[in-house]
């Protein structure tokens, strides 16, 4: 455990009889036979010559090299201003073992670094070859403080700082204390309460609900047509093959594709909650009865946000019909009603019940019955 | 001969012998591995149902059946091969096109294979029986599949949405459950990136032409032949699989270079 | 010039090293910039005491200059992208010269990525520079902690500095998260889409937490000005000022040293700042850097150019945060979904809690808390300026190996998609590996690193008894073979033999000498079981008397040249043969 030098000076270390065990460095057998306990530190080893202390030819070879690198360093700078002036921001060229890459990143990053490596190289070589390398050795001296100047800084502390009364005026201490104790109450409360909105419902609710479903929002439910993300166009029915999967967004969320123009004001935030998975299988597949209940003819549409962490869960394998997602395996079998089978998901996805309105294009029949993505404390009291 | 002798007890020698060795052993390796067997089955020239049949019969019926109907493997309700009847040519083009099909054995996934077993008059021939027994997606046309003639800024949005959680947003392939994967994207024909969306191969979703119309098809299709024609403008792709290749570079090369140094540094010059 | 009058400011400090020196044109020329100076602040004696600082020698010394040139690194090319870049969620549409995504609407914080990154000249080296060098400051951080921790370097007096560096290394992972979620782009949207669903599980006050944090609902317009403020202003202003203490206190307390024949607890064996250590040390940096250029010109990092801008819609397969988080994405990998529990209407997620809010800081509270345990144990008062070799401090080898092997397998797991694919296995076979590996590899690594030390500690104990194997064989005239052994140089025996021998804590007697019951604290106990789990089969140092003995008897079985009991006399042997 220890070095060899148990006397360090500074720590007196005496046997303490109050404790209740020996102490680290009295454990070790001790030395027999008029032989010292411990070997002895031989001393700093001869200085061994280099090739440069010994020849000058040497020296003037080491010079050489240290002024060629710095060579390197000057000539890589001006390559880089010339090819800084040279090369146009889109050019490329091709580089083996690469292909084709930026000329300007590949040409500024490889002179910038010559001209950085030209200068670190030479000077460590320099200081390798050139330099004195007999080491030194420097005394160190124990970290604390002599008593005096300890027991000094004691005083000053107890009596100087004693001479302000304040263990005798307890009325001004108990006031100081709570004025330190509450001063930064304001700032904390400035920041804490102006960071950002109160959730209130919002997290239980989504577009699906009957639009905008932000903080103090109260959404009436309407059907809302299934629309395509991100071309915004609603899905037959008769559109959905088995096997096949839509990535969908309500009605009214999402812009015109073209213009840009329309859709919900707080685009992103409503896409968080809304995203959803639509897939038709075959019905005799399904083993849950309030999935087919809530479905289409086998169409069934789920919520695409995990319920672990919130990533979109897009992987839908057509023949397991399993959903993967991406950033931490939760796998859902959406023959059980998206039951979570593997990862660290708990809870299934959330089903949106649909139906078909007269034009034969699917509708949300309801909105989602309970909050969409991670969970949450309060999220089965509201 | 008494350089080399003198040299050996240098501190980079062991490296440079290790070195030597894994290249000679990769060398002989590659030297004298076995050659992948050769295609046994013979050209039939031939472009009729009639002869997409002799050819099925002799070459997919052992999985397939002897009328494309699917057969089982007899345990539990794993299949050996699905049925084929309304596939389209589309799906026999992408599947034997692309060398997955004739599956060497029976495995989680058919892997793409350079290997294709059969040539485009007989890929042809395959396609119109199986169209013949029931209608199916039709292989695309040329201009289908143009990317010129796609936008890829709208490819490229429709592919984030539609594709990227699977093949990643460079088409580098992902994973999914059981050891059953999202392939590579990289030089992938369009002819066949589109017969893909089209038939949904193995654990791949179709996506119809209500789903994602020709046009859009044709978009991803030029996002696709875009990113993989151009440059990488920062150089080394580390096989665009993000973070983690770039992490292990930095562990591995940028670590090592700069331990590398630090121990020059430290030695003492001779 | 006043400082060419009789009375130069270098005079004023008699016993400076420059006092003597004869006044060369140089010398005046400096002492007139330097007098300046010091007439003004006195510099001259702490900059001459500075300048003469030794240095020990080593390359894993290097480890944290190359997190502290990174950092550097880090700064300088941080304050150029912050002349372009917009830290803004306003939305725009992109026409800027990559056609991929011309007419895609995006936010400006985006938008302003992609226009460094084509549309300014150099602007993507300075990118690429900037993300490569905050991995290697990550990943130096690590290494330089690995080189601490198994050398003993973080006991008395540097427990403080231990402490430091372990905030140092969490505030430098907090702050590369907040860089990595800037460009807005869709795998660092992914990462901050997991933040804000990690915080909402939070207990009790989650959902006001991440609307604290983003302002509102998830993702707002606020997140992104707020890690620009946290990335570019407080965490950068906490970690300078914190890594000026660090530094500060290693040339106040003077850097540790390897164990080596000169080098004992009350000296420091090396070269001096002037002019060696500022050659080395100066270089280095430019090595650094050098490096970290070479390898942004040549290797493409985080090209967000193809992942398009965030959207919550859309994911890329194989989404992870840079490597220093993945940890902590591993550790949500693996939980199991049952930790999830509902009771009178409430959620506790702890599969979420645990592995995001938990493990972050508690990896870095065990970090910070170990020597201060280990203290506790060993009852250790002493200042320790040598270093030990990880072989003579077995179980603390152990473990933190276990522990690098723990945080391993959070940190793999995290990659099990890419290593599905990359090594063609089934992903919920790797992640139930890594589950297992979770909690059967620590323990046996532990137990292998141990067995691994004290072997290395007999061996090291046969060599200094028994000579080093010369490979030279010997017929004897009757014929019997034997392997001549040579004895060590005393320098090279001093290295195994230096360090000081141990056992563990003993209980005092139950009884005290008048027979009484003294029942030993509770804490003695365990203090007493812990020293030796520490110490219980440690192997000690050889000691003289070992020696003498071994050579005493060690004819009959090998030959010794010059074989002596004491290390002084085969010195002048050592000596001549040289």
């Amino acid at each position: 455990m220890n070095e060899q030098d148990p006397h360090t000076p500074g720590t007196e270390v005496t046997p303490a009889p109050e404790h209740g065990a020996v102490r680290l460095e009295e454990g070790h057998v001790v030395g027999t036979g008029g032989l010292p306990e411990r070997f002895t530190n031989p001393g700093l080893p001869h200085h061994v010559p280099r090739m440069a202390d010994l020849d000058e030819a040497a020296a003037r070879r080491a010079e050489k090299q240290v002024a060629t690198l710095f060579g390197i360093s000057i000539l890589g700078t001006v390559l880089f201003i010339v090819l800084y002036f040279v090369l146009d921001v889109d050019q490329t060229v091709f580089v083996p073992g690469i292909g084709r890459t930026s000329a300007s990143n590949v040409g500024l990053g490889v002179t910038l670094a010559l001209s950085l490596l030209g200068i670190g190289l030479g000077a460590v070589h320099w200081a390798k070859t050139l330099m004195p390398d007999a080491e030194v050795v420097e005394e160190r001296h124990p970290m604390r403080a002599s008593d005096a100047d300890r027991a000094e800084a004691v005083r000053v502390i107890t009596e100087e700082g004693g001479r302000s009364q304040i263990s005798r005026r307890p009325l001004v201490k108990y006031t100081l204390g709570g004025a330190l104790g509450l001063f930064a109450l304001p700032l904390a409360l400035q920041v804490g309460g102006s960071l950002g909105e109160l959730p209130r419902k919002s997290l239980s609710l989504t577009w699906w609900n009957g639009g905008p479903s932000g903080p103090g929002e109260e959404p009436t439910f309407r059907p809302l047509r299934l629309m395509k993300d991100p071309e915004n166009q609603p899905i037959k029915a008769s559109d959905v093959t088995i096997g096949s999967v839509f990535h969908v967004m309500p009605e009214g969320l999402l812009p015109d594709p073209e213009t840009h123009e329309g859709g919900a004001e707080d685009l992103l935030e409503e896409k968080a909650k809304a995203a959803v998975l639509l897939m038709r299988l075959d019905p005799a597949q399904i083993r849950s009865q309030k999935e087919l209940d809530w479905g289409h003819d086998g169409i069934v549409a789920y919520s695409k946000i995990c319920t672990h962490v919130g990533c979109p869960v897009g992987l839908y394998e057509q023949q397991t019909h399993h959903l993967l997602c991406p950033c931490h395996q939760s796998t859902f079998d959406v023959t059980q009603d998206c039951k979570v089978i593997f990862g660290p998901a708990k809870r299934p996805l959330p089903q949106l019940k649909i139906t078909v309105d007269d034009e034969g294009y699917l509708v949300s029949a309801q909105p989602f019955e309970e909050a969409v993505g991670p969970s949450f404390w309060e999220r089965n009291s509201s | 001969m008494n350089a080399l002798a003198a040299r050996r007890r240098h501190p980079a020698a062991i490296a440079v012998l290790l070195m030597l060795g894994l290249f000679l052993t990769g060398a002989l390796y590659s030297a004298f591995a076995p050659e992948p067997a050769e295609a046994t089955t013979q050209a039939l020239a031939s472009q009729s149902v009639e002869e997409g049949k002799a050819l099925f019969r002799a070459n997919c019926a052992s999985c397939h059946g002897v009328n494309a109907e699917g057969r089982s493997t007899g345990t539990d309700d794993q299949i050996a091969g699905p049925a084929l009847a309304g596939v389209g040519a589309a799906a026999v083009d992408f599947q034997v096109g692309t060398g997955r099909m004739p599956m060497t054995q029976p495995g989680t996934q058919a892997a793409r294979s350079d290997d294709v077993k059969f040539t485009d008059e007989q890929i042809a021939a395959l396609g119109a029986y199986i169209a013949s027994l029931a209608p199916g997606p039709e292989v695309p046309s040329e201009e289908a599949v143009d990317p010129t003639q796609g936008d890829p800024a709208t490819g490229g949005e429709l592919f984030r949405v539609n594709c990227a959680m699977c093949h990643n947003f460079a088409g580098s392939g992902g994973a999914l459950t059981r050891g059953k994967y999202a392939p590579s994207l990289k030089d992938v024909s369009g002819k066949h990136i589109y017969e893909a969306m089209a038939t949904g191969p193995q654990s791949m979703p179709v996506f119809n032409d209500a789903n994602m119309t020709p046009e859009s098809k044709r978009d991803i299709i030029a996002f696709l032949t875009t990113i993989n024609e151009q440059e990488n403008p920062g150089g080394m792709t580390l096989g665009s699989l993000g973070p983690v290749s770039e992490g292990l570079f930095a562990w591995v090369f940028g670590l090592g270079i700069l331990v590398g140094c630090a121990v020059w540094l430290g030695a003492k010059a001779a | 010039m006043s400082t060419s009058s009789a009375r130069p400011a270098d005079a004023l400090r008699a016993g400076d090293p420059g006092y003597q020196a004869p006044p060369s044109g140089a010398a005046r020329r400096i002492g007139g910039i330097a007098g300046w100076v010091d007439d003004r602040t006195g510099a001259a004696k702490p900059v001459g005491y500075l300048m003469k600082k030794v240095f020990p020698d080593h390359w894993s010394f290097m480890l944290g200059e190359i997190a502290m040139y990174s950092m550097i690194i880090c700064l300088v090319t941080g304050s150029f992208l912050t002349f372009w870049f917009v830290p803004s969620a306003g939305h725009t549409v992109y026409d800027g010269s990559y056609v991929p995504l011309r007419g895609v609407e995006m936010s400006q914080a985006y938008a302003s990525t992609l226009h460094i990154s084509f549309d300014i000249k150099g602007g993507l080296i300075i990118r690429q520079i900037h993300h490569w060098a905050a991995l290697m400051f990550t990943v130096a951080i690590v290494v330089h902690m690995f080189r601490v921790f198994f050398t003993g370097a973080f006991r008395k007096p540097r427990e403080i500095n231990w402490v430091i560096g372990s905030v140092l290394a969490l505030l430098a992972i907090v702050e590369g998260f907040a860089g990595y979620s800037l460009p807005d782009d869709l795998l660092s949207g992914t990462g901050i889409r997991a933040m804000a669903g990690f915080v909402q599980t939070a207990p009790v006050i989650g959902s006001y937490l991440v609307y604290g944090i983003f302002g509102g609902p998830f993702p707002g317009d606020m997140i992104i000005p707020r890690l620009y403020s946290a990335h570019v202003l407080l965490i950068p202003a906490i970690l300078i000022g914190l890594f000026t203490a660090h530094i500060g206190l290693v040339a106040l307390q003077k850097h540790t040293q390897f164990p080596g024949p000169g080098r004992t607890n009350d000296n420091v064996v090396g070269y001096p700042v002037m002019p060696v250590y500022a050659a080395k040390a100066g270089g280095f940096f430019f090595i650094v850097f050098g490096v970290i250029a070479l390898i942004s010109a040549l290797v493409q990092i985080n090209p967000i150019w193809g992942y398009g801008p965030y959207d919550p819609s859309p994911v890329t397969a194989g989404s992870q945060p840079d490597w220093y988080m993945g940890f902590a994405d591993g550790a949500l990998r693996l939980l199991p979904g049952w930790l999830e529990f509902h009771f009178w209407g409430f959620t506790l997620s702890l599969n979420i809690a645990l592995g995001a809010l938990v493990l972050l800081p508690l990896v870095y509270t065990v970090l910070g808390v170990y020597p201060f345990l280990e203290r506790w144990v060993t009852k250790d008062e002493r200042e320790h300026h040598l270093l030990q070799r990880p072989r003579n401090a077995p179980v603390r080898t152990g473990i933190g190996m276990a522990g690098i092997t723990a945080y391993t397998v959070f940190m793999f797991a995290a990659g099990n998609d890419i290593m599905a694919i990359k090594l063609g296995m089934s992903i919920n076979d790797i992640t139930w590996f890594f589950r297992i590996a979770l909690f059967v590899a620590p323990p046996v690594v532990f137990w292998v690193t141990k067995r691994i030390c004290l072997s290395l500690q007999r061996r090291d104990r046969e060599t200094v008894l028994h000579g080093r194997e010369s490979g030279t064989i010997i017929r004897t005239p009757d014929g019997r073979y034997f392997e001549r052994h040579e004895a060590q140089l005393p320098e090279e025996q001093w290295v195994l033999v230096q360090h000081e021998a141990v056992a563990p804590l003993e209980l005092e007697p139950e009884v005290d000498e008048h027979g009484v019951a003294r029942p030993a604290a509770r804490s003695e106990r365990v203090r007493a079981a812990l020293s030796r789990f520490y110490f219980a089969d440690a192997v000690n140092p050889v000691t003289p008397a070992e020696l003498a003995a071994a050579h005493h008897h060690g004819h009959e079985t090998e030959a010794i040249e010059g074989a002596q009991p004491s290390p002084e006399l085969e010195s002048s042997q050592a000596t001549d043969r040289s």
